[in-house]
């Protein structure tokens, strides 16, 4: 194979600029897929990315374009995430690229993310061809646009192909900009072997389906292989490339090119990725580098709504951690809730992606606590706990000071809402960093911010307060010390472990008034009264009050009622048994999450 | 010879109050004959599947049965004389509402023995009977009150209803005090419920979820309200000498109603007519329901057809046999709604066992928390245990 025809790549774009409708369009326009096989969009396999319009996993696949030059390309077209929480998984993808198209939207230009995801492609020594999509918009602006990117990115712009990934027009223009303007891979194949891991697969026949790029030597059918970091040895059984949708054997992946192998591998722990497969009896001097390993920013503990699932929820978590390094778990116990696991996360979307896999595709009924990120505790004795659950946070007087997880935010809105979106970052303890004026009615502002204050909400909040014209990216900047407490929540005079969290003294008492008054509209009446209080240490801050029922008769029981009043009362008894009892009052599951909505109203 | 009682169901009204889910209907006299001679038929039916059965009761609901002319209800009543043995003491009432009897209808009645009558006025204020959509202002209720009292009848109820929308402690007490002060034997006094299938569910449903949640309500009363409205009508009527002997019934003179009574201490009865409900042989069945199926059933049977199906009766649209469990729960659970509850040895000789090692620590909880009490060997609850009787009385089912 002519490496030298040979295009590995990957499409970049801000989130809603049309990079899977873009994907969708190069596969169909390269002959690989019939019109039939063309699902909406072919990449997002999961129903959940189809969903919600967005990518999560990295998926890849191999098409064949026969140029205007009258030579057939090999194109290797590897999607990526767009979401922030994701950049883990679009760092691996981008390992495994030699070059980037960035689709930007027309109408829309640069955005937050379009910035995140072009210096993530160049941090790769990525070439990057900017592509102008949704020129059929009606309020498209292609010729302010292409000075965005010129001015901003840096990037030449000029000639940039100017299309419609949902019409298909101009589609050929990227084609062949792909062609004379993306790199093709180096490598030799003779060399000793080096191939990057970028993901991996469980199927049930096969074992592990270890995604690759191979950047020198060639890995075949009968290989012996060792994994350099497992140390792991095994004997590939098949090599092979990614049609649409599907596995497509062959003998051998030589270097440049981008595939998959599988070699009866039953634990996914011994392909890392990130990881370079070698040949075992001639291995190469050392690994490729790999890219560093994220760690998880959110935690929450996630319980099954049913006890008895206990088991069923660690075997799901296991099968969804497979393909999903950065999802981390360990069991723990909470009083209210029984036993479950204490799970990390990116971000909250990689939490509500996983909450629904879980839900969806593992039918659990789940109890989500309230996240927390990880605040480090420094203690008297001198030593420090990275604090991810709350309820573990020692006791005051062992603590000496508490530092808090930041990030460095960017945000590019319209000037009319800069004024909204400087007090949203100062309501969250942002820290001006600055603000320069991209274009004429542009800004893009940088704040430093607490992470524990942009998890919950804060990307509504910004959606809300910039009517939808805002845009917003951060990457993590460290620590930082903070005078934190712990916000305890006692209902009926019992403290609920599941309840507590960590938040800033500064906007505890508010916090904490929200949370009884949620609370309060969470939890049913019952016969007796029932006091909600928010507590910091033994001093008692915030207070509500669920009344006693007073009444709750069924006026009338006569002969033909009495089946109808026994179902009625089931409902009740059956109702009650799908609550949290602490004490002797019963808590609905919803209760749990309420903390998570605080600023709703 | 085993007691039992009768239910017999009329499902016709003269027009569909707004808040009634009852199964009843507006039908021509042409319907309604066709419908009793189905019914008579049926009432021979069952007195011969149930042989050996001394009939204690009779209670004709509806519907508005005594909108029937008086030769339907004569039919009706002979029948049963015919059919069953009748104790000679019976209860035999009927329902009615005001303006649907005459004087002539209330001497036949009388002559074929029947000796109670209910009448559904449901609230002495016009404003309020229209809003419920009553075919009667308060005037006609005194007037039927009136042919009544004057056709002799010395065991009569009245039905009021409280919780109404715009229902205030004053409008209430109109309505008591116009009610006690005619000194019916028997008085009913429910709270409304929003049912489903309803136009008031359609019209008060977001209302009677707030209420029921214990937020502000538009028209209907808060639950607050209501409370008030439910504890004032209980002191109101003990102040004119009516005793509370279940959740929403009183009586004066112990003239309690002896076929409802019958349904809390799980008497065995038979239903009746259209969708009614029978509890015979630990068997609790419901008729069908569509009116053409029903007289079709019966014309079958006149006509010598096979009419048997899986359930006991052709009338059957489901029967379910109690198991030990569903009859402890239904004793406590419907014996508990009287004033005066269960006797425990009601329950020892029912069941054979003892209360206690069934609901032993249930019990304990309850009075523990000041919803049930005891004395001389019953258990019954509270008055604060009345008030939120569905949520004490579920925890008397079993897992």
């Amino acid at each position: 194979m002519d490496q030298s025809k040979i295009r590995n790549f990957c499409i970049v774009a801000h989130i809603d600029h049309g990079k899977s409708t873009l994907a969708d369009r190069i596969i169909q326009m390269t002959g690989t897929l019939t019109d039939r096989e063309m699902q909406a969009q072919v990449l997002d396999n999961m129903d959940l990315e189809r969903e919600r319009g967005i990518t999560i996993k990295s998926q890849a696949v191999r098409i064949i374009y026969k140029a205007d030059d009258g030579q057939e390309y090999i194109f290797n077209l590897i999607d990526t995430p767009g979401h922030v929480d994701f950049n883990y998984e679009v760092s691996r993808s981008l390992a495994a690229c030699d070059g980037a198209i960035l689709v930007v939207d027309a109408a829309q230009g640069i955005e937050a993310q379009t910035l995140a995801n072009v210096y993530l492609a160049l941090d790769h020594d990525l070439d990057v061809i900017p592509v102008i999509n949704k020129i059929d918009l009606p309020s498209a602006d292609p010729e302010r646009v292409i000075e965005e990117i010129e001015d901003i990115i840096g990037l030449e712009a000029q000639d940039a192909p100017q299309i419609s990934a949902k019409t298909g027009l101009n589609i050929h223009d990227v084609l062949e900009a792909i062609v004379h303007q993306l790199p093709a891979p180096k490598g030799d194949p003779k060399a000793p072997l080096q191939a990057l891991i970028f993901d991996s697969l469980y199927d049930p026949y096969k074992g592990v389906i270890v995604f690759c790029r191979v950047k020198e030597g060639t890995l075949k059918v009968g290989d012996s292989v060792r994994m350099m970091a497992t140390g792991a040895e095994f004997d590939v059984v098949e090599v092979g490339y990614f049609g649409a949708g599907q596995f497509i054997p062959c003998d051998e992946l030589p270097a440049g090119m981008v595939g998959y192998m599988t070699a009866s591998i039953k634990n996914v722990r011994d392909t890392r990725v990130g990881d370079t497969i070698t040949h075992s009896n001639k291995p190469a001097a050392e690994p490729l580098p790999g890219y560093k390993k994220v760690n998880p920013m959110v935690y929450c503990g996630l319980y099954p709504a049913d006890g008895a699932k206990y088991p069923d929820l660690r075997d799901a978590l296991e099968k969804l951690q497979l393909n999903d390094a950065a999802l981390q778990f360990e069991p723990e116990t909470s009083i209210a809730l029984g036993f479950g696991f204490r799970c990390g996360f990116l971000g909250l979307l990689h939490l509500e992606i996983i909450q629904e896999r879980l839900e969806r595709e593992y039918n659990l009924d789940l109890v989500t606590t309230a996240p927390s990120v990880v605040y480090r505790v420094y203690k008297t004795d001198g030593t420090m706990i990275e604090l991810t659950n709350p309820s573990n946070l020692p006791d005051p007087s062992e603590i000496d000071y508490m530092e808090e997880p930041m990030v460095e935010a960017e945000i590019m809105v319209t000037s009319d809402f800069i004024g909204a979106i400087m007090d949203l970052c100062q309501e969250r303890r942002g820290q001006y960093i600055s603000m320069e004026y991209i274009e004429e009615t542009r800004a893009l502002i940088k704040y430093t911010l607490p992470l524990n204050e942009i998890i919950y909400d804060f990307f509504d909040a910004l959606k809300s307060r910039s009517r939808g014209y805002a845009s917003f990216d951060y990457e993590m900047k460290g620590y930082q010390k903070s005078d934190l407490v712990k916000l305890d929540i006692l209902i009926n005079k019992e403290e609920v472990d599941a309840l507590s969290f960590i938040v800033f003294s500064g906007t505890a008492y508010e916090r904490g008034r929200k949370m009884c008054e949620k609370l309060k509209d969470e939890i049913p009446r019952h016969l007796f009264e029932i006091p909600i209080q928010a507590a910091i240490g033994s001093k008692v801050i915030a207070r509500e009050t669920v009344k006693a029922m007073r009444k709750d008769v069924l006026a009338k029981c006569y002969g033909g009622d009495i089946t109808r009043k026994k179902k009625l009362l089931e409902k009740q008894k059956e109702g009650k048994k799908r609550m949290r009892q602490v004490g002797n009052v019963e808590i609905p599951q919803a209760a749990f999450m309420s903390v998570l909505k605080l600023d709703e109203d | 010879m085993t007691p039992i009682e009768l239910y017999i169901h009329i499902p016709f009204c003269v027009k569909k109050c707004l808040y009634c889910d009852f199964l009843s209907g507006v039908f021509d006299e042409k319907m309604q004959r066709r419908y009793v001679a189905a019914l008579c038929t049926e009432i021979k039916y069952q007195a011969k599947l149930h042989p050996g059965c001394l009939v204690s009761t009779i209670y004709v609901g509806g519907g508005t049965p005594a909108w029937l002319s008086e030769d339907l209800m004569d039919a009706i009543i002979t029948t049963v004389k015919q059919s069953f043995k009748l104790d000679p003491l019976a209860e035999i009432s009927v329902e009615c509402n005001p303006g649907t009897l005459s004087a002539e209808k209330l001497n036949v009645y009388r002559s074929i023995g029947i000796n109670r009558l209910s009448i559904g006025l449901q609230s002495a204020n016009d404003d309020e009977l229209k809003i419920l959509g009553r075919i009667h202002d308060y005037n006609r209720f005194l007037h039927t009150f009136d042919l009544v009292r004057k056709a002799g009848f010395d065991n009569v109820n009245v039905d009021i209803m409280t919780g109404l929308p715009h229902q205030t402690v004053q409008k209430l007490e109109k309505t008591l005090n116009a009610v006690t002060m005619l000194r019916p034997e028997h008085i009913s006094a429910y709270s409304l419920i929003i049912e489903k299938g309803t136009p008031f569910y359609e019209k008060y449903k977001f209302d009677a979820v707030k209420q029921q949640a214990g937020m502000d309500t538009e028209e209907l009363p808060t639950d607050e309200e209501s409370y008030r409205l439910y504890k004032f009508t209980m002191d109101y009527l003990a102040s004119k000498g009516y005793e509370r002997y279940e959740i929403s019934n009183y009586a004066r003179n112990g003239k309690i109603c002896r076929h409802n009574v019958g349904y809390w201490d799980r008497v065995p009865y038979l239903g009746i007519g259209l969708g009614s409900a029978s509890l015979y042989n630990n068997v609790r069945a419901n008729n069908v329901r569509d009116i053409y199926k029903y007289c079709e059933i019966s014309e079958a049977i006149e006509s010598g057809k096979n009419v048997q199906t899986e359930l006991s009766s052709p009338y059957f649209e489901s029967e379910e046999e109690l198991s030990k469990k569903d009859a402890m729960e239904e004793f406590m659970f419907l014996g508990l709604r009287k004033i005066n509850g269960v006797a425990r040895q009601d329950f020892f000789n029912s069941f054979g066992i003892e209360i206690d090692a069934i609901y032993g620590p249930i019990i304990t909880a309850l009075r523990h928390q000041g919803f049930m009490d005891a004395k001389e060997g019953r258990l019954f609850l509270t008055d604060i245990g009345i008030d939120v009787s569905n949520q004490v009385l579920s925890k008397f089912l079993l897992d």
